[in-house]
């Protein structure tokens, strides 16, 4: 923190009810409660340790295949958290997280089929594929926010980032396009390469769609929750939101706006990648329109739908929105996305910070406990200064 | 020798009116209002679709075009009317509004017309100069491109509209003081880049084949332009397609469409680090 002024701030803490406060924890663990998310108190966690535990159940009484799918909304809560953290917390219009899902789900495919899936070589390969995205997200991110672009430009150039991939990969039908032993097949796609593959001491076990990746992924997905929770309510949310709410100001009182920014950027990106490894070791294949136009509005959709400035908003809304996009598709998936678009239309005209905060006032409303969605109402950025 | 240069040359004008032509009423639209309309390709598409059904129906290419681009209008209008007007005071909002306005109208279309439909042949011959053959209608593309150019500058600077658009720009509140409808006058802006993209759509209809998601061809190339250009249509989408029209032409005589697509891209990145701004923003930076 260079060069950089700054006065200790204090926070008094929320301005919650006595009655509704927990017993202070402990370090980062008390983070988990905080101005930047809807949810606190017993009657929260409550219902948090109730739905953990019908998650854990879960597979206890249903068949493999509704397993496997349920751990296939997994897959894709990771991208719709870190486009919260981008979009929701940190006011920055990145439309482009499917570049990075693609990204790291094609590394993912290419290192799986090289390495094999001996000695836990896949996590590697996750790891490997995660690490593509941070720097491809750091690379991108340091050109976007240190050239201080508006928010309009951002949203452009990442979708653009993203098409420019789709069509990219696209291309690459010819058997010229083979990384090692990983033939890319163009817009067939690629497929063959191993599941994520747990080296036990009773041998290996590879975690196709069913029981043990359903337990990952979920592990995976409460973890990363909680992480995140614990980051937007600490010092680093609280400076997010602030920059949200109002940039320039955010600037004056000393904060340098594009380190926090770009920090999002790369932590979102990340995400998103980690659910292209996820999906791509899901199904054993990924192919490039999981980078195009269509794919990359989805993510926006269940973001905004669920409600974007909330993490737990988003991750229900997410799940949600997945599920009945799902069974729409049922009767033709071109019906479904009609429908996920006037969603996305409806949200932006009904309610803009998504349903799921709409609902908690209303019954905050009815109670007469708890407040609002956190944060104020946005003023948005106006593109032209 | 005079061969290449020639079809350098011709490459180079062929990505400038594609740019120019894809790009006006995006540009429009966001120097306007600071929208980025996200539907722009499908008013592309819409425009593409009318121009070749009235050109089946046996109206002559001009007019089918001007019909494609006149449907396009129309629609952005009814779109504004109905869902934009409510969101000029959150722009990002409405650039979302406008992407899901681009889900329902892809899918729509591809339920109701199906995934292809049978175009139209490119009318007009082709030349040859030594080993290479051109086509005769690009080069009219490239006319066209130009004249629009100079309409659009006319139409801003020498009509009534323009005077009202301009005062509507820079002090919405005093011109709506003054008397102006300044609601109508975003009506008819967001009404003239609908019509201009789907004019760019009538143009290259014959040129391609026309699929529901016909849109994403173009929406690479008018977003990087009106990125690069910034929000000044002359000052900013005529030089930047220019510039962007040279790198295109240079990369694709090089390695071929993609790598054109790549090199506009790499560039919009570096250049919105040098100016954040676009080109017009840095123009007019210089003026006040």
């Amino acid at each position: 923190m260079d060069g950089m002024i700054e006065t200790p701030q204090t926070h008094s803490g929320d301005p919650r009810p006595r009655a509704a406060r927990l017993a202070p924890l402990p370090g980062l663990l008390g983070r988990l409660n905080g101005p930047q998310t809807l949810g606190r108190g017993r009657v929260f966690w409550s219902g948090f340790a109730l739905v953990l535990a019908l998650a854990v159940a879960y597979p206890l009484f249903v068949d493999g295949w509704t397993v496997g799918n349920t751990a296939y909304f997994f897959t894709w809560t990771f991208m719709a958290m870190g486009l919260c953290l981008i979009w929701g917390y940190g006011g920055s219009l990145s439309f482009g997280q499917t570049a990075f899902f693609g990204l790291s789900g094609y590394s993912y495919g290419v290192l799986a089929i090289n390495l094999g899936s001996a000695y836990g070589l896949t996590f590697a390969a996750l790891a490997i594929a995660v690490s593509a995205s941070l720097l491809l997200a750091a690379v991108l991110g340091y050109f976007l926010f240190y050239g201080r672009i508006s928010g309009v430009f951002l949203g452009i150039v990442t979708l653009s980032v993203t098409l420019v991939f789709e069509t990219f990969m696209a291309q690459t039908a010819g058997p010229e396009w083979a990384i090692g032993a990983a033939r890319l097949n163009g817009y067939n796609g690629m497929t063959g390469m191993p599941p994520l593959t747990l080296p036990l001491p009773g041998g290996d076990l590879a975690l196709f769609p069913d029981i043990p990746l359903y337990y990952l992924l979920l592990a995976a997905m409460v973890l990363c929750y909680l992480s995140l929770r614990v980051l937007v309510n600490s010092r680093f949310g609280n400076v997010l939101v602030a920059i949200r709410e109002n940039p320039q100001r955010a600037e004056m009182l000393g904060y340098d706006i594009r380190r926090y920014q770009l920090g999002t950027f790369v932590i979102g990106s990340g995400l998103a990648g980690l659910s292209g490894v996820f999906y791509t070791a899901w199904g054993q294949y990924i192919t490039p329109s999981s980078m195009g136009l269509t794919a990359a509005a989805l993510p926006i959709v269940w973001v905004a739908v669920g409600g974007r400035r909330d993490l737990t908003a988003t991750l229900l809304g997410t799940l949600v929105v997945l599920f009945g996009f799902q069974n729409l598709t049922v009767y033709g998936s071109q019906y479904a996305l009609v429908v996920m678009g006037l969603l996305l239309l409806l949200t932006v005209l009904l309610a803009p910070e998504g349903f799921i905060p709409g609902l908690v006032r209303v019954f905050a409303k009815l109670t007469r406990t708890g407040r609002g969605a956190p944060g104020e109402p946005e003023k948005d950025r106006e593109s032209q200064a | 020798m005079l061969q290449e240069v020639f079809a350098f040359l011709y490459q180079f004008g062929d990505a400038f009116a594609f740019l120019v032509l894809s790009a006006a009423g995006l540009a429009i639209i966001f120097g306007m209002m600071g929208i980025i309309n996200l539907a722009h390709g499908e008013f592309i598409m819409c425009g593409a679709y009318v121009t070749v059904i009235m050109a089946r129906l046996g109206l002559p290419l001009p007019l089918a075009i001007l019909c494609g681009a006149l449907a396009a209008g129309l629609a952005g209008i009814l779109v504004e009317r109905l869902i934009i007007h409510r969101l000029y005071h959150r722009p990002l909002d409405s650039i979302v509004a406008t992407w899901g306005i681009s889900l329902i109208v892809t899918q729509t279309v591809l339920i109701l017309l199906g995934s292809t439909m049978p175009g139209i042949g490119t009318p007009l011959d082709s030349f040859s100069i030594g080993a290479f053959s051109y086509s005769e209608y690009r080069l009219v593309l490239m006319a066209v491109a130009v004249l629009l150019l100079i309409a659009l500058y006319l139409l801003f600077n020498v009509t009534r509209f323009g005077l009202l658009a301009r005062a509507t720009i820079q002090k919405p509140q005093m011109a709506q003081a003054l008397g102006v409808r300044t609601s109508r006058v975003y009506s008819l802006t967001f009404g003239l880049g609908a019509a201009l993209a789907g004019l760019a759509g009538g143009l290259y209809a014959p040129t391609m084949t026309l699929v529901p998601t016909m849109g994403v061809t173009f929406i690479v190339e008018s977003f990087v332009t009106v990125v690069v250009g910034g929000a000044d249509v002359f000052l900013g989408t005529a030089p930047a397609a220019a510039v962007l029209a040279l790198i295109k032409a240079v990369m694709t005589g090089w390695q071929g469409q993609l790598f054109g697509q790549i090199g506009l891209l790499v560039t919009v990145i570096i250049v919105i680090r040098i100016l954040p701004r676009g080109i017009s923003g840095w123009f007019l930076k210089e003026r006040t």
